[in-house]
């Protein structure tokens, strides 16, 4: 069977979403080359997840372990090497989020197939399989060939389809665990949560946020000038929580919070897409940036290439003079 | 503890302008600036923060022309204690799975407790050379930490950074991989002086004849994926650029701010 796989991807009792965007990539793969869809889904107590998956594939494929209820890299490395020697799928896709950046990588090596990861497109063509890459900071496409061989893995980078709405009649199918002995090499202890800060910035109407550009510290007060003759809550990029010039709870992105204000304006941010996933849903992106090809134009809705040292000030002084 | 580190000499971009080579699979990096990877550099930091706390040594390892000494020398003056580069023509245009076998192959002899990485590279952003290298060397591993708690007893209590500010607890066994993300400390300085005290010191240059490896096992030969070509991103929607003075810029936000903000 040439299916084409979907590793299913939950966490704390819920599935995530990049599941079912991988399935919805996965659905139309299948329908263009004649196969069919899977959803592998690992875990311990989690037939209700299963039965969400029914009808998003052909088959679900089950195999419930109490050793599988959080995620341990060893233990879903074993399961999944022996059921892809079995199943031999042609494509297993995987997200690219931390929990496929862990797994991915070492699976595919253990089973000796090709992989590529971060994509945002992957097509069997002609028998290979190819896919679309982003790099440098998503300023550059790659498009890379998988060398050929019966099985590839393809990991997907978030955001990168859009979950459709379709309805498959799916069979779940129950798969024994081969595991047999604990995994002692590598143990779960808990999840931490990271604390709540002062500021809830998903609760603003307009953020201010602010990136590396801004080159250091000293000069975050005249981005906080702006937000605040606004009214509005200041934000930030990564490197800015990093280097400790604000708190992570500011902070927007994958690993930070995911906002969705009224008016977001990012200023000295290049637009990684791990920035991007926490903020493109905003009512209205304004961008400032001195590099008039920096990826965070193509998701902005209003775009202005300049030095933020000029334009800001300009603003704040503008919008001192208009709302006071 | 002794630790190896994969470090990564990468362009600066983000500000910079792309141009792709004649080739049409790579750019062009005259005129580029280039740095260590950033998340190779808190992975140098961490390192040295462990031998502090529990002895040991730092051997950073990088592939890598000659200019990639650079990037070793700077990790030598943070702390490390001896440097090793990878240099052979038939490494070239290795993927993400081959760099992890080179590495392997030169990493195996050496005496290790912990190997780390960046999470990934700013250049090619595979992502994929740590968790690959600890499966080539029989190792565990964790990706994404962001917090290494303490070591004893042969094992590793490390904090593995996950989506929406949730972290995850690992106790883990050593020798593994950990890729390193960024924040998880605060890289030192590094200073001319600092670069110029370890002028003197040795970096071990191996190419392939010493890696135990065959000629097919590196470079395009050894990967799993080639690159087919390199082109800029589809435009897409795009946003509406807005032009002028930066005082009619400023205006134009405020207009913007006014109708869409539901400012008055
Ligand atoms: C697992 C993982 C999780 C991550 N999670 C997040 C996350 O949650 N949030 C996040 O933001 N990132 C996250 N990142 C990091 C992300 O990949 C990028 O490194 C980061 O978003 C870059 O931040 P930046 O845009 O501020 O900096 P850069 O990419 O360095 O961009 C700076 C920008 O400022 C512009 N600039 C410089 N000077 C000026 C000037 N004078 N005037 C105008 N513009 C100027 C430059 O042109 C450039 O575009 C994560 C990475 C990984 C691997």
């Amino acid at each position: 069977m040439e299916d084409i796989f979907v590793l299913a991807e939950h966490r704390q009792g819920e599935l995530r979403d990049i599941t079912f965007e991988m399935l919805t990539k996965g659905k139309a793969m299948a329908e263009e080359t004649g196969t069919s869809l899977a959803a592998v889904l690992l875990g311990h107590g989690v037939g209700k997840m299963a039965e969400q998956l029914k009808d998003k594939a052909n088959r679900v494929i089950l195999v419930e372990d109490p050793r599988l209820e959080t995620y341990n890299s060893e233990a879903y490395e074993r399961v999944l090497a022996e059921l892809l020697e079995g199943e031999n799928p042609r494509l297993l896709l995987i997200g690219h989020t931390a929990f496929g950046m862990d797994l991915a990588p070492s699976l595919a090596t253990r089973i000796r197939v090709p992989i590529a990861t971060d994509c945002i497109d992957v097509t069997i063509r002609d028998g290979e399989v190819r896919a679309t890459r982003q790099v440098y900071g998503g300023k550059l496409n790659v498009e890379v060939r998988l060398k050929p061989a019966p099985q590839s893995v393809i990991t997907i980078r978030p955001a990168s389809f859009t979950v459709e709405e379709y309805s498959l009649t799916g069979e779940i199918v129950t798969v024994a665990s081969p595991m047999e002995e604990e995994i002692v090499s590598k143990r779960f202890v808990e999840y931490v949560e990271a604390a709540a800060g002062e500021v809830d910035i998903t609760q603003a109407n307009i953020l201010v946020s602010v990136g590396r550009g801004i080159k250091d510290q000293d000069n975050i007060p005249m981005v906080k000038e702006l937000a605040d003759a606004l009214g509005a809550a200041l934000s930030c990029s990564r490197p800015v929580v990093d280097k400790k010039w604000l708190p992570k709870e500011r902070q927007v992105g994958t690993s930070g919070k995911t906002v969705k204000p009224k008016v977001y304006i990012a200023i000295g941010i290049s637009g990684a897409f791990q920035h991007v996933a926490g903020m493109k849903g905003s009512g209205t992106i304004i961008a400032i940036n001195k590099d008039p090809k920096a990826p965070i134009f193509s998701v902005a809705h209003y775009g202005i290439v300049g030095d933020l040292f000029k334009i800001v000030p300009a603003l704040k002084e503008k919008v001192k003079e208009v709302f006071a | 503890m002794d630790i190896v580190v994969c470090v990564k000499r990468v362009p600066e971009t983000a500000e910079a302008d792309i141009v792709i080579d004649e080739t049409g699979k790579d750019i062009d990096t005259r005129g580029l600036v280039f740095d260590i990877n950033e998340w190779d550099n808190y992975a140098v930091e961490e390192a040295v923060l462990l031998k502090e706390k529990y002895g040991g040594s730092v051997t950073v390892v990088s592939m890598g022309p000659q200019e990639s000494n650079e990037t070793l020398r700077r990790a030598l003056a943070m702390g490390a204690d001896e440097a090793i580069r990878l240099t052979d023509p038939a490494f070239s245009g290795s993927d993400g799975y081959a760099i992890a076998r080179i590495l392997g192959e030169a990493i195996r002899p050496l005496a290790y407790d912990l190997i780390l990485t960046g999470v990934q590279a700013e250049d090619d952003g595979y992502g994929q050379v740590g968790p690959t290298l600890a499966e080539m060397l029989g190792i565990g591993h964790a990706a994404v930490v962001n917090m290494i708690e303490r070591i004893d007893g042969g094992r590793a209590r490390i904090h593995r950074e996950l989506e929406g500010g949730l972290e995850e607890v690992l106790d883990l066994e050593l020798p593994a991989v950990l890729t390193i993300q960024s924040g998880i400390n605060e890289p030192r300085y590094v200073s001319i002086m600092g670069i110029r005290r370890v002028a003197k010191k040795e970096i071990r240059v191996l190419g392939l004849a010493d890696l135990a490896l065959k000629e097919d096992e590196t470079g395009e030969q050894g990967s799993k994926s080639v690159v087919e070509r390199v082109f800029l991103p589809p435009a897409g929607e795009g946003a509406q650029m807005l032009e002028g003075s930066v005082e009619s810029l400023a205006e134009s936000v405020v207009s913007i701010l006014k109708e869409k903000g539901g400012l008055a």
